[in-house]
């Protein structure tokens, strides 16, 4: 095999089996839907920047509602760790390219089509999907939008893109690892990889499953979810919540292999308790599989289900916490600097805690009936989602950026970038505990008076947040164009792993000849 | 070495193709019928369970039971539907007929379905459904009406502090899912 180069033109993308060229792809889709779901989410602040209707209708903001969540999750955060994984396993574990290249393409080229269908729906008669990213029957079937039939093969088409992507992952992982790169010497990125991996095929059959029973209920007189043909409702929250707690491990554990990279290389010391690190992220992907009423908790189950959801669900705050110790005790001593991904990974481990304590809070059975359905639980989740998976993103571009491109991005702009992203954040998100301890509501338009100076600071903190993607966007594309070159492999002095064996910019093809890996050279 | 990854790399892929077919079906061959089978044996959500058989004839005189009637309408249901007793005071194990009262207010012939469901859903699987109008969809012509009967035994062994049980019916409107009259729905 010659090193031979990339194809030249449009057809270079549109067929590369190049993990490097699907990786990029990847990441330029899914930042794509970031900056769409993103403007769904600046509607919706501007409506909620003051209380009363002013902006848009409330059929239209359901809809806005709806399609942020669903752009988000399945548009900008599990595609962007796709991509990541594409550039980096095969890399991190000396493999020449993904186990399954051509399936790498394809589960890439059906994404596009499948959120074009999504979006479209909005132009369509009685609108897009209206019924939450949660899609609870019967809002989803009985009172749903005609859209909803596009809406589920949308769904059908990117589990099926997320399916064949998980799969790729975990035969490159099995199989593709030079030689002496044991399952112990792997960086966790690559174990956190793994394991989402299994989750993904183990949960997204069963979203395909619940969204092939609404189809049935809708066009073909089936009634799992409608209780007029001996049915229930509730049986939907049961199939999609065990798809749906995995589902949040699935967003957040890459992001944990991230910040595992990023804080022991400007720690300048190795990852503390890398065993522990392991076997904590697989009792979680576990434990994600028995806590899925904790989303339920006001539908009426016996209280000896209220209850054992209850400990499961605490449960899982212990490994959780071992993981965070170990990233607190790998930065304890250790010679620090503060360079743009390292920021985002500390705000990461803070700001990720500060979510797991809200859980907590929403963990609690009877407490849970307040908060259930206000904006503490957004206030949660974001905590979770936009400071985990978003922040652990936005590390990880900055930290491999000089080895994607070998160019090395304006420090400047990065440390911008994080220090407004940071303030605005919090500024949107912090409120919302206290709207919501207060009993705001969510998904819902309007509000009472006494919310509105806190609405108002989290709409001024999302305008901020959203405008510092942009210079986020500029700074990348500045690299790209007109960045300072670098030709050090290693580009951070205290970064461990294969990755930073190969030159800078990786090659087009790297590891033809596998490495020999060295003790050194492994998770460091 | 290509040759021995590369059929590992197919095995590895059968596999988890595998894992993926298999969880598809476990939504449909498992998780449903046994959310349905858990419900009905433990009576979550209320739900009662379907024709009971009377085996033993023992009356706890020693008790008296509350039950209390409820009628709901499902979204744009049009028809008149409400108990005619609202209230009985039953003893543990004796069988006790009430009627419901439904016209059809629509000048079309349409078919109904009532699901019954149980407060406090403890005592959904005490509440036993000897006759019940529910088993069967109910067909009324324009205008038509009808007495719906009932007939329930309460388990003598209802929880001692439970004294009031609630039975609600929801009426749906199925007259477009009613296939030329199958008498036996899934109705519980
Ligand atoms: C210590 C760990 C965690 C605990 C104890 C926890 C607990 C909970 C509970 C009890 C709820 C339900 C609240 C309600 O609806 O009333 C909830 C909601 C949610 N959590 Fe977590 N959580 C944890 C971590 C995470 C992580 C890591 C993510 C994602 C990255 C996440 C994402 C979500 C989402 C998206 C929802 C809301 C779903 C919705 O209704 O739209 N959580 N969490
Ligand atoms: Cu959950």
């Amino acid at each position: 095999m010659g090193a031979h180069g990339p194809a030249k033109g449009l057809t270079r993308w549109l067929f590369t089996t190049n993990h490097k060229d699907i990786g990029t792809m990847y990441l330029w889709f899914s930042f794509a839907m970031f900056l769409l779901g993103g403007s769904f989410a600046m509607i919706i602040r501007a409506e909620l920047f003051q209380p009363g209707l002013q902006i848009v209708e409330p059929e239209f903001f359901n809809q806005m509602t709806t399609m942020h969540g669903l752009v988000m999750v399945f548009g900008a955060i599990m595609p962007a760790f796709v991509g990541l994984a594409n550039w980096m396993i095969p890399l991190m574990i000396g493999a020449p390219d993904m186990a399954l290249p051509r399936m790498n393409n394809w589960s890439f080229w059906i994404l596009p089509p499948a959120f074009a269908l999504l979006a479209s729906t909005l132009f369509m008669e009685g609108g897009g999907p209206n019924f939450g990213w949660t899609f609870y029957a019967p809002l989803s079937t009985t009172y749903a939008p005609p859209s909803v039939t596009y809406f589920i093969f949308g769904v059908h088409i990117m589990g099926l893109s997320s399916i064949m992507g998980a799969i790729n992952i975990i035969a490159t992982i099995v199989n593709m690892r030079a030689p002496g790169m044991t399952y112990m010497k792997m960086p966790l990125f690559v174990w956190t990889w793994l394991i989402t991996a299994f989750l993904l095929v183990a949960v997204m059959p069963v979203l395909a499953g619940a969204v092939t029973m609404m189809l049935m209920d809708i066009h073909f007189g089936t009634s799992f979810f409608s209780a007029a043909g001996g049915g229930d409702p509730v049986l939907f929250q049961h199939v999609f919540w065990f798809f749906g707690h995995p589902e949040v491990y699935i967003i957040i554990l890459p992001g944990f292999g991230v910040v595992s990279q990023i804080i022991p290389t400007f720690s300048r010391k190795p990852l503390f308790g890398y065993d522990s690190m392991v076997y904590a992220t697989a009792s979680i992907a576990f434990l994600s599989f028995i806590v899925w009423a904790h989303h339920m908790y006001t539908v009426g189950m016996p209280i000896a289900g209220e209850l054992f959801f209850m400990y499961a669900t605490m449960l899982i705050a212990v490994p959780t916490a071992a993981k965070v110790f170990n990233w607190i005790t790998t930065m304890f001593k250790g010679s620090l600097t503060f360079e743009t991904p390292m920021l985002f990974s500390i705000a990461f481990v803070f700001l990720f805690t500060v979510g797991g304590f809200s859980g907590l809070m929403l963990a609690i059975a009877p407490a849970d009936f307040q908060y259930h359905d206000t904006y503490f639980v957004v206030a949660h989740f974001h905590y979770t989602m936009v400071a985990g998976a978003i922040f652990s993103m936005s590390a990880a571009v900055y930290y491999w950026l000089p080895k994607w491109t070998g160019k090395m991005y304006n420090e400047t702009m990065g440390k911008t970038h994080f220090w407004v992203s940071f303030v605005g954040f919090n500024l949107t998100f912090f409120p919302q505990h206290f709207v919501g301890l207060a009993g705001m509501p969510r998904r819902i338009p309007d509000y009472n008076l006494m919310f509105a100076d806190f609405n108002m600071m989290s709409s001024i903190g999302a305008f901020i947040y959203g405008a510092s993607q942009l210079l986020f966007l500029f700074n990348v594309v500045r690299t790209i164009t007109h960045g300072e070159k670098i030709d050090d492999p290693k580009v951070w002095d205290g970064a461990h792993g294969l990755e930073w064996t190969v030159p800078t910019p990786a090659p087009y093809h790297t590891f033809t000849t596998p490495p020999d890996v060295k003790e050194v050279e492994a998770h460091g | 070495m290509a040759e021995r990854t590369d059929k590992g790399i197919f095995y590895t892929a059968a596999k988890l193709m595998a894992v993926c077919v298999a969880m598809f079906a476990f939504v449909f061959v498992v998780m449903v019928p046994l959310y349905n089978v858990l419900c009905d044996v433990l009576g979550i959500n209320g739900k009662t369970g379907g024709r009971y058989e009377v085996t033993e004839n023992i009356i706890d005189t020693s008790r008296t039971v509350k039950v209390q009637f409820v009628a709901n309408f499902n979204e744009q249901m049009p028809w008149e539907f409400k108990p005619n007793t609202t209230v009985v005071k039953v003893h543990p194990g004796e069988a006790t007929n009430i009627t419901y009262f439904a016209r059809n207010t629509q000048p079309r012939d349409m078919v109904a379905q009532a699901i019954p469901s149980v407060v406090p859903s403890r005592a959904a699987e005490y509440f036993h459904k000897t006759e019940c109008f529910c088993f069967n969809r109910q067909p009324l012509v324009a205008g038509g009406e009808a007495d719906l009967g009932l007939q329930f035994i309460v388990d003598p062994d209802l929880p001692k502090d439970i004294h009031t049980i609630t039975l609600s019916y929801t009426i749906f409107d199925v007259t477009e899912m009613a296939q030329p009259q199958s008498d036996s729905v899934a109705a519980r």
